[in-house]
């Protein structure tokens, strides 16, 4: 019997899922150390505030408390760090005000923590929170940008005048000007891109340990990156030496860029452990989550297009104000600039393009990158643009961006705004999407559905995305405080079975399959004899983590390097034992061969005799089969593709059913499709929650008001469609793998065609645009302002 | 405090509690049953659910002594001794049905009694209003409904995991 393909392309079944099926799993909650005690976080209720006084007497008196520490004791530590500083336009570094472990004088959002309280169980600690008095002075709050740039606005830090932390621009702005004024049709449109909160199902939470024998820390935490977390915390915040602190992320329950960044909750569990010489855990509420977790997007832009006669795009203006929240979060100030003006030219032939970013705080909670991070604020407003530009110049969507694309032969294409796209077919991608969409017979199901009283319309985004973002020179010069390489370990075992150690690391991922894969394709050993091991600093190698679509275009690209090293040495050892020349060894299938003979040698052989080194040329080579290899890419991989939504409005209560959505997306090579089409499944599901029910919602005076599941619309089932999803790739032509990533490409492609698709159900009432969330009361007011009978009232 | 007496997956088990001490809160603290999650703390998403004498309920908005003397089954009680998975634990994982895995449990244990409570079919539509009380971030449901279709026939004798398939 032949053994089942298991290798590059195989829809393997998931390695993880037997512990996650079982209640196997190992999150961080469900770690307890002996004598382990319990945070619990005091956080502000107000937006903006002076402390006055804190008074814990009466928590440190309360039953089981060990300790209530405040801004007073953390003071000395360091400021959680950002990891990316962006230049004004005039060359002066961003604002970065110190953004502290706990309060320190002022609270400056809902969620900011005051004070932790430390008891022998969750409950005493909670009860003693309660027991806190705070004494706050209230002041004026800013929580939207443009209440937070508006002349005289009240500044949420004293030292970032005017409430900016910087003032950003790409691209040639006296070539824009040009092509604007020679163009025979301008296109504006303002728009915003709604605030999000991620919300991974598992909320976060961190377990900090201290053994006083050796002085050594570990942190275990909700961490899509452990060495970033052990970086930038250890180095920054708290002062330890990284050989002195370990840093363990375990199944982690979803991230969707959540859990990049560097949280205070970790420094202080850390810091309280040494502190108290005991394991000190702290696991966060859902309405924590809510007020604490990073936010995404929440942009507001104006963006202009110019065309000439034929429908030809001349130039893009395009001017964004971008919600930091009160503090920068770890990656928040890349987010608007390198991942979102650099995305700006699209899939299209734009020859000038020009971006004006200004990052404003606001006393809200911090925002970050959330899934797609930067690219899908940039698609939402270009194919928002290129919809209306088809609007108003009369010509078909599809034929519009046709017109557009970058053609096929054009890579690779350099774009006005920094950006060079090594390899796509755009309109294979289209070509496809519009068959299986049956975008040509639209327009019956759409008689048909007025015919039943419903609104329904169709709608196309053809988008472009960057991941695995790189190389590291590059974004160093760009101001990026980090590099971003990745790294594997791969460990043959003597007996021939397989260890990878990634610096990646899987949140739902599901890298324990495909990077297995990778093995068992690249070295013919068995699936079920290669096990991947990541999410912890002190078995891994340093790697930068899991965000931005990089782990397999990155990590997987370091694995194959690793894996050459491993063939190479082991075409070593095969010479000698085959006395043969090396050159005349070949390695397929799992085997050794001396070219054009039968004479071989297992890959199990040759594993063992690197162990065993009793007949090998030890004069030369090393005993072990252990490579490790970083892989620092030359450029980003640029997946691409085009989204279909088909939606019905009932016009007598607003609420939008999306009836078909179809995505077809060049991810460049697929290792596992199953797994593909699950990671845009999800990434779907949460475009179309971007773009149909998920909102953040503060009040003007910087009340979080969607503060849980009651107010926060998440997508659940009876929301969403099946989804026809799949892939029509291109390969990336610089790693070795020819893969792109996949983990965004459906939330970036997916909000502008549901939005798309809600204003052509709607076009008959007059409507130009609709900002997300299209919520049914929002589209239930247009219907009925636009009914004659309604107006007449 | 009061004692509280229950037969969880099948063995007895007798714990203190408080007044507000959560049947969650019992299973994972008190009985290391970590399977079973907490994933919000308005009873909306899910993560928690276990089986209280053979029916879903929310294991993080019910108090311990509610419960008393009742027969709790939670994830990890679903396998047969020999290990054998429940076959919507199978379904699960053949149609990719869970990513991060952490309302995996949950929704398992919600589907179950989905399929249990309708002997006479599921349609697309009932799986995605029975799935109202679960939310997932990561998958999208696609394939959670698909799972759920699959296990149906075999749950109740009318077919394998492998026909469903087809």
């Amino acid at each position: 019997m032949n053994a089942p393909f298991e290798g590059i392309g195989a829809s393997v079944r998931r390695k993880e899922d037997l512990r996650f099926i079982s209640g196997n799993g190992h999150y961080t909650d469900d770690i307890n150390r002996p004598g382990q005690l319990h945070a619990v976080i005091k956080r502000s209720d107000r937006p903006h505030a002076k402390i006055l006084s804190i008074d814990t007497a009466a928590a440190q008196a309360a039953p089981g408390v060990v300790a209530v520490f405040t801004g007073a004791d953390t003071a000395g530590l360091g400021s959680i760090p950002c990891g990316w500083q962006i230049h004004n336009k005039d060359g002066s570094p961003m604002a970065e005000p110190r953004h502290p472990v706990l309060a320190e004088g002022f609270v400056r959002h809902v969620g900011d923590p005051i004070a932790v309280v430390i008891a022998d169980t969750k409950q005493h600690a909670k009860d003693a929170a309660e027991l806190l008095a705070i004494d706050l002075e209230e002041l004026p709050a800013v929580a939207t940008v443009t209440a937070a740039t508006a002349p005289g606005a009240y500044l949420v830090h004293e030292g970032a005048a005017g409430n900016l932390c910087y003032d950003w621009h790409l691209g040639d702005k006296a070539a824009t000007e040009a092509a604007f004024a020679s163009a025979a049709k301008i296109v504006k449109l303002d728009l915003e891109n709604n605030r999000l909160i991620p919300n991974a199902m598992e909320p976060r939470a961190a377990l900090g340990d201290f053994d006083a024998s050796s002085g050594d820390y570990t942190l275990y935490t909700t961490s899509q990156n452990p060495h970033v977390i052990r970086l930038l915390m250890g180095a920054f915040v708290l002062g330890l030496p990284e050989h002195r602190l370990r840093v363990v992320a375990p199944d982690v329950g979803g991230g969707f860029g959540s859990k990049i960044y560097h949280y205070a909750e970790e420094a202080i569990v850390t810091w309280a452990a040494g502190k108290l010489k005991r394991p000190v855990k702290w696991t966060a509420d859902r309405s924590e989550s809510f007020m604490s977790d990073a936010h995404g997007r929440d942009h507001v832009s104006t963006a202009e297009l110019a065309l000439d006669a034929q429908g030809k795009f001349l130039g893009l203006k395009v001017h964004t104000l971008a919600n930091m929240g009160a503090y920068l979060s770890t990656f928040a100030t890349a987010v608007p600039t390198y991942l979102y003006a650099t995305l700006l030219a699209g899939t299209y032939t734009t020859p000038v393009i020009y971006v004006e970013v200004k990052a404003v705080f606001t006393n809200t909670v911090p925002v970050d990158a959330y899934r797609g991070a930067g690219r899908p604020e940039a698609t939402f407003l270009l194919e928002r643009l290129v919809d209306v530009a088809a609007q108003e110049t009369g010509l078909d969507r599809v034929e519009i961006r046709r017109k557009n694309f970058i053609p096929r032969d054009a890579f690779p294409y350099q774009t006005p705004v920094a950006l060079q796209y090594d390899s796509g077919d755009y309109f294979a991608t289209l070509d496809a999407a519009l068959k299986t969409a049956d975008w040509a017979g639209f327009p019956a199901r759409r008689a048909a559905a007025a015919a039943k009283g419903k609104l329904r319309g169709i709608g196309i985004s053809t988008y472009l995305e960057a991941c695995g973002i790189a190389p590291s020179k590059v974004v160093g010069s760009l101001g990026a405080r980090a590099g971003l390489y990745e790294v594997a370990n791969i460990r043959v075992h003597p007996t021939g079975s397989v260890t990878v150690f990634t610096g990646t690391h899987s949140h739902g991922q599901g890298h324990e399959t495909t990077m297995a894969q990778l093995v068992t394709d690249q070295l013919g050993v068995p699936f079920s004899q290669v096990d991947v091991v990541h999410g912890d600093t002190s078995k891994i190698p340093f790697g930068m983590g899991t965000y931005g679509s990089r782990s397999l275009a990155v990590g997987g690209s370091a694995m194959v390097k690793a894996m050459d090293k491993i063939i190479l040495k082991g075409r070593k050892i095969a010479a000698h034992l085959l006395e043969a020349d090396i050159d005349d060894i070949e390695f397929k299938d799992g085997k050794f061969t001396v070219a054009g003979t039968d004479r071989a040698k297992t890959f199990g052989e040759i594993a063992l005799t690197a162990y065993v080194p009793h007949n090998y040329p030890i004069e030369e080579l090393e005993p072990g089969l252990d490579e490790t290899a970083f892989y620092d890419p030359k450029n980003f991989t640029y997946p691409g593709g085009c989204h279909i939504c088909e939606v019905e409005i009932d016009p007598d209560t607003g609420v939008t059913k999306v009836i078909n959505f179809t995505a077809v997306d060049d991810v460049g090579r697929v290792v596992n499709p199953m797994i593909v089409e699950g990671q845009v499944q999800g990434g779907v599901a949460q475009g179309i929650g971007q773009a149909l029910l998920e909102n953040a919602v503060y009040d003007e005076n910087g009340q979080l008001l969607s503060g849980s599941f009651m107010d926060y619309t998440m997508p659940r089932a009876d929301n969403l469609p099946n989804f026809s999803v799949a892939t029509e790739n291109t390969m990336c032509t610089h790693n070795p793998l020819g893969s792109k990533g996949c983990g965004e490409v459906g939330a970036i492609g997916s909000p502008p065609a549901v939005i798309n698709a809600v204003v052509d159900a709607l076009r008959d009432y007059g409507v130009r645009h609709i900002n997300m969330p299209a919520s049914p009361e929002k589209l239930w007011s247009i219907i009925n302002a636009g009914r004659p009978a309604m107006a007449a009232e | 405090m009061p004692q509280v007496t229950l037969t969880v997956n099948g063995k007895a088990a007798s714990v203190e509690v408080e007044g507000r001490t959560l049947l969650v809160e019992v299973l994972r603290d008190k009985l290391g049953l970590t399977g079973t999650h907490v994933g919000c703390d308005t009873s909306q998403c899910g993560a928690c659910v276990v089986h209280v004498d053979g029916k879903a309920i929310k294991s993080c908005t019910t108090l311990a002594w509610q419960v008393d003397g009742s027969t709790v089954t939670t994830i990890e009680g679903l396998a047969a001794a020999d290990g054998t998975l429940h076959p919507m634990q199978e379904a699960f994982r053949e149609y990719h049905a869970l990513q991060c895995g952490f309302c995996t449990p949950g929704m398992v244990m919600s589907a179950i009694d989905l399929v249990t409570t309708h002997p006479d079919g599921l349609t697309e539509q009932q799986i995605r209003d029975g799935l109202e009380g679960n939310i997932c971030r990561c998958t999208g449901y696609h394939n959670i409904v698909k799972a759920i279709a699959a296990a149906w026939p075999v749950m109740h004798g009318r077919g394998t995991l492998a026909a469903a398939a087809e």
